[in-house]
């Protein structure tokens, strides 16, 4: 017998506080209880089932050390305050708790790219990183690079080229790609350079290694290389 | 993963210091192979010392020749630093023949000598692994890849 139950956010406190608890989502959560066993009603952390949920410690109680924490982002330039368990990661952070879903979570290990971000504007993956450890730091995502209306050059270039077919890698892409550029421009190079004392070239070899964290399971290569040539041409 | 407190060291002495605490403490620098192998069960430090601001990132030559390499240069610094590039083009191109753009730019020196074994079989919990749990034998003897 499968039971349901939905699941709503923990009461906030009203006094002074991070500027989102560790509420994981605004929507209610449905949570599925096999075989009529017992089901405790409480705030989830995504992806984790019952038993591994942290033991109940707060900031401010309990008799061991605390696994809550408090961290401070800056992400698209507005300051965010949170208060997070400490095995939440920076993508978990962006799109649960801050609720900016852009970048998104394919293989959650490291080898997809779709969650890609740039702190203090180089690219890495969100999902294999602490938001914990990234206190104060400058972060973008996709919804900071660019805007319905005010797109990014880059944001422009994929439309225009058709980069894309499903679109769930997209944001990752466009982070990446962004960030890209401005590792040739430092003059970072790549498995392909064929000299490493000159500056990098821009080929589309080039791009096709750079780019090679981020995969694209609709196979829109040839158009994300399209879109990636252009932006790199201006 | 399993929970786990956090600490930022602030030195090496308040690292070590803090490591000695607790036998099931970890030292976190890019994290690019712990928080992997966290969210997999096969790491489950009890805490995570935080080692990135030790102040371990310069590059330098040594008066008798050669190089010093801080343990947290990230991959990309270090296939990117002139000298390297110059001098021991083998390095960057090793450095750069590894993982991709978004995990050199996390990826640290001491990190690299640090990380686990790529084994298939350690990363299969239901597999017996000396190297995980040592004692229980090893699956690779034996295994698909023989």
């Amino acid at each position: 017998m499968n039971r349901f139950r939905q699941t709503k956010p923990q009461a906030l406190s009203a006094s002074e506080g991070p500027d989102v608890m560790d509420t994981p989502c605004d929507l209610p959560i449905l949570r599925r209880a096999l075989n009529g066993a017992a089901t405790t009603v409480a705030a989830m952390t995504p992806g984790l089932t019952g038993a591994e949920r942290a033991p109940a410690v707060s900031a401010t109680n309990g008799s061991g050390p605390s696994t809550m924490v408090r961290v401070s982002l800056q992400v698209n330039g507005a300051l965010r305050r949170l208060e997070l368990d400490t095995r939440t990661t920076l993508l978990d952070a962006l799109r649960e708790h801050l609720h900016l879903t852009g970048s998104k979570k394919g293989c959650d290990h490291g080898q997809c790219g779709a969650c890609t971000v740039m702190v203090g504007g180089r690219r890495i993956y969100a999902c294999l990183t602490l938001a914990v450890m990234h206190e104060g730091d400058a972060i973008t995502t996709i919804e900071g690079l660019g805007q319905p209306g005010n797109l990014h050059p880059m944001q422009a270039a994929f439309v225009k080229h058709d980069g894309y077919q499903c679109g769930y890698c997209t944001p990752g892409q466009i982070c990446a790609s962004v960030a890209m550029l401005e590792e040739i421009k430092a003059g970072v190079p790549s498995h392909v350079t064929a000299d490493l004392m000159a500056m990098p070239e821009i080929t589309a070899d080039e791009f096709r290694e750079r780019m090679s964290g981020n995969i694209c399971r609709c196979g829109a290569y040839s158009n994300i290389l399209d879109a990636i040539t252009e932006v790199a041409g201006k | 993963m399993r929970p786990f407190t956090y600490e930022r060291a602030g030195s090496p002495a308040e690292a070590a210091a803090a490591a000695a605490q607790q036998s099931e403490a970890k030292f976190i620098a890019g994290g690019t192979n712990l928080l992997d192998l966290m969210k997999l069960q096969i790491e489950t430090p009890t805490q995570l010392i935080d080692v990135n601001d030790l102040g371990l990132n310069g590059i330098e030559p040594m008066p008798e020749g050669g190089l010093r390499i801080g343990a947290l240069v990230r991959n990309t610094a270090l296939a990117a630093d002139e000298r390297v590039r110059r001098d021991y083009g083998v390095l960057s191109r090793a450095l750069l023949a590894g993982g991709s753009g978004q995990l050199r730019n996390k990826a640290t020196t001491a990190g690299n000598l640090l990380q686990r074994t790529r084994c298939p079989y350690f990363y299969d919990t239901a597999q017996p692994c000396n190297k995980r749990q040592p004692g229980s034998g090893c699956s690779a003897i034996g295994g698909v890849t023989r």
